[in-house]
């Protein structure tokens, strides 16, 4: 479990992020929908420690988190996998080192094991015989799923997913989603998912917080959001003219 | 006007003090050693074995133009034609192999290493490092640092050698000094401690290249654009201080 408490982050004295207060839920698929601007990637990035927040707690399980030191965070980051909204695979190494990276790091394992690691992280993610090929040869699709490998490598507690599907076509989106979903439950991980994608918010919305201006203007699942009295909330995921003739139809 | 030149002076400080934080960083102790021993062999290659061609080409042409330039400005009898081989030597020794292949190095290491990071923290890769709990700074300096201070005196070594060389097939060729004269000249009052003065300010200078161009390539914000200003500020400002230590260098050397 993930705790926010009245988290504070500006950049030059503007604020982005004012006052958010959540919990992540262990096993869940937790999601943070906004706008894009409204401060979504930003709170990811505060509280996986990326990003130095002003005021305000990051608690995982029972660690303070954002007041530790260098050694006290790399103990807590050990524990996480993090899918950037471009990969972020390493350009200069093949899959299967890129996936390997975290277990050369951290792990004693023999080259044997981490290999074996690898290959089932990549058969989990559906990447087959594609050990020996770098980020540029790959589509976007698979890029990402080499970047969940890499994420799961090290059985992490918690996953952190920024615009999984950015760039991706619908067919191949709700396939990352699934998978992210999946691994969740498989692992029992807490997991946050970045996206502004309403595909994603159905598919795997079982706690959906919405941001919009760096304030949380509401708090749900997937079964709350279509029936919503937010009025932001409602022009953001009523935003394309098909969901509005949805929603006049239903009524 | 003073609160400008206020601002200006925060802004330099910080970024000094940006500076040795970063190399902090960069020091301390590593995650596994043998990761980095292997990086480091991986730069000494990208850094230093495929800098060896654009220094010998430099450094021989260096060399022949000294030779030509030393034999046309001492014409007058007075002056005995093993001074041009002399000067060859010397040119090469206290300053082209060290100050020039300094320069040409910040052109073409300094600005592949602030490329290549900066391009690495404009697309998350040093984000997904650090989400790791790898030390970013010191998984992607150090090697690079430690693969220059080692390879940079070679190609130092290699610069001196191969400019004499360049300058007596030039001055040989052109007939302006006998192949007997020129051997006799770089023999001639011949004073070790020169190489280890040019080794010496060898070694500063690659730290200089590197450390400056890692950190514009570091703290890189924004995208491509921002990555080619990175790699340009990172030649600038290496070149600069590498001008600049030169005559410290040599006035704590030499004097």
């Amino acid at each position: 479990m993930i705790r926010v408490i009245k988290l504070n982050k500006s950049f030059n004295g503007k604020a982005v992020l004012e006052n958010i207060s959540v919990i992540f839920e262990t096993g869940k698929t937790n999601l943070i929908i906004g706008r894009s601007g409204s401060g979504k990637t930003v709170l990811l990035k505060s509280i996986v420690g990326l990003h130095e927040i002003d005021s305000g707690e990051v608690w995982y399980e029972d660690t303070l988190f954002n007041k530790l030191d260098f050694a006290g965070k790399k103990k807590i980051r050990s524990e996480m996998g993090m899918l950037f909204q471009g990969s972020a695979l390493f350009d200069s190494l093949t899959v299967e080192q890129n996936v390997r990276f975290p277990l050369d790091m951290f792990t004693d394992s023999s080259l044997e094991e981490k290999i074996e690691r690898v290959n089932f992280c990549l058969n989990r993610v559906d990447i087959i015989n594609a050990n020996n090929l770098f980020p540029s040869e790959l589509s976007g699709g698979m890029k990402k799923r080499v970047a969940i490998a890499r994420a799961i490598a090290l059985n992490p507690k918690y996953l952190f997913c920024d615009e999984p599907n950015s760039g991706l076509d619908p067919i191949t989106a709700i396939l990352i989603d699934a998978l992210i979903k999946e691994l969740t439950e498989e692992y029992s991980m807490t997991t946050i998912v970045n996206t502004h994608d309403m595909n994603s918010v159905m598919e795997i919305g079982e706690k959906i917080i919405f941001i919009s201006d760096g304030v949380k203007c509401w708090e749900g699942n997937k079964n709350d959001i279509l029936n919503s009295d937010c009025g932001t909330l409602n022009d953001f995921v009523f935003a394309n003219s098909l969901a509005k003739k949805l929603r006049t139809v239903s009524k | 006007m003073r609160v400008l030149k206020y601002r200006r002076m925060i802004k330099f400080l910080t970024q000094f003090g940006r500076y040795f934080l970063l190399l902090k960083k960069v020091f301390s102790k590593p995650e596994k050693p043998v990761l980095y021993y292997k990086q480091t062999l991986r730069e000494l290659v990208y850094l230093g074995l495929n800098s060896i061609g654009i220094i010998a080409i430099i450094s021989f042409f260096m060399g022949a133009v000294i030779t030509l330039q030393t034999a046309y400005n001492t014409e007058n009898p007075i002056y005995p034609k093993y001074l041009i081989g002399l000067g060859c030597r010397d040119s090469m020794i206290l300053e082209f192999s060290s100050t020039i292949a300094a320069l040409i190095l910040a052109g073409k290491v300094g600005s592949n290493i602030a490329s290549e990071i900066g391009t690495m923290r404009v697309t998350e890769q040093i984000d997904a490092m650090e989400i790791m709990g790898v030390n970013s700074a010191s998984y992607l300096i150090l090697p690079k640092m430690i693969a220059t201070l080692l390879f940079n005196p070679i190609l130092t070594l290699i610069a001196i050698i191969i400019g004499i060389f360049g300058g007596w097939i030039a001055g040989t060729l052109a007939g302006v000094i006998t192949s007997e004269n020129f051997i006799y000249g770089i023999q001639y009052a011949f004073i070790p401690y020169y190489i280890v003065y040019s080794l010496i300010k060898t070694v500063f200078f690659a730290f200089i290249i590197t450390s400056v161009s890692a950190f514009q390539g570091y703290y890189v914000d924004g995208g491509s654009l921002e990555v080619g200003r990175a790699s340009t500020k990172a030649v600038v400002y290496s070149s600069v201080l590498i001008l600049l230590f030169n005559v410290i260098l040599t006035q704590i050397l030499l004097s």
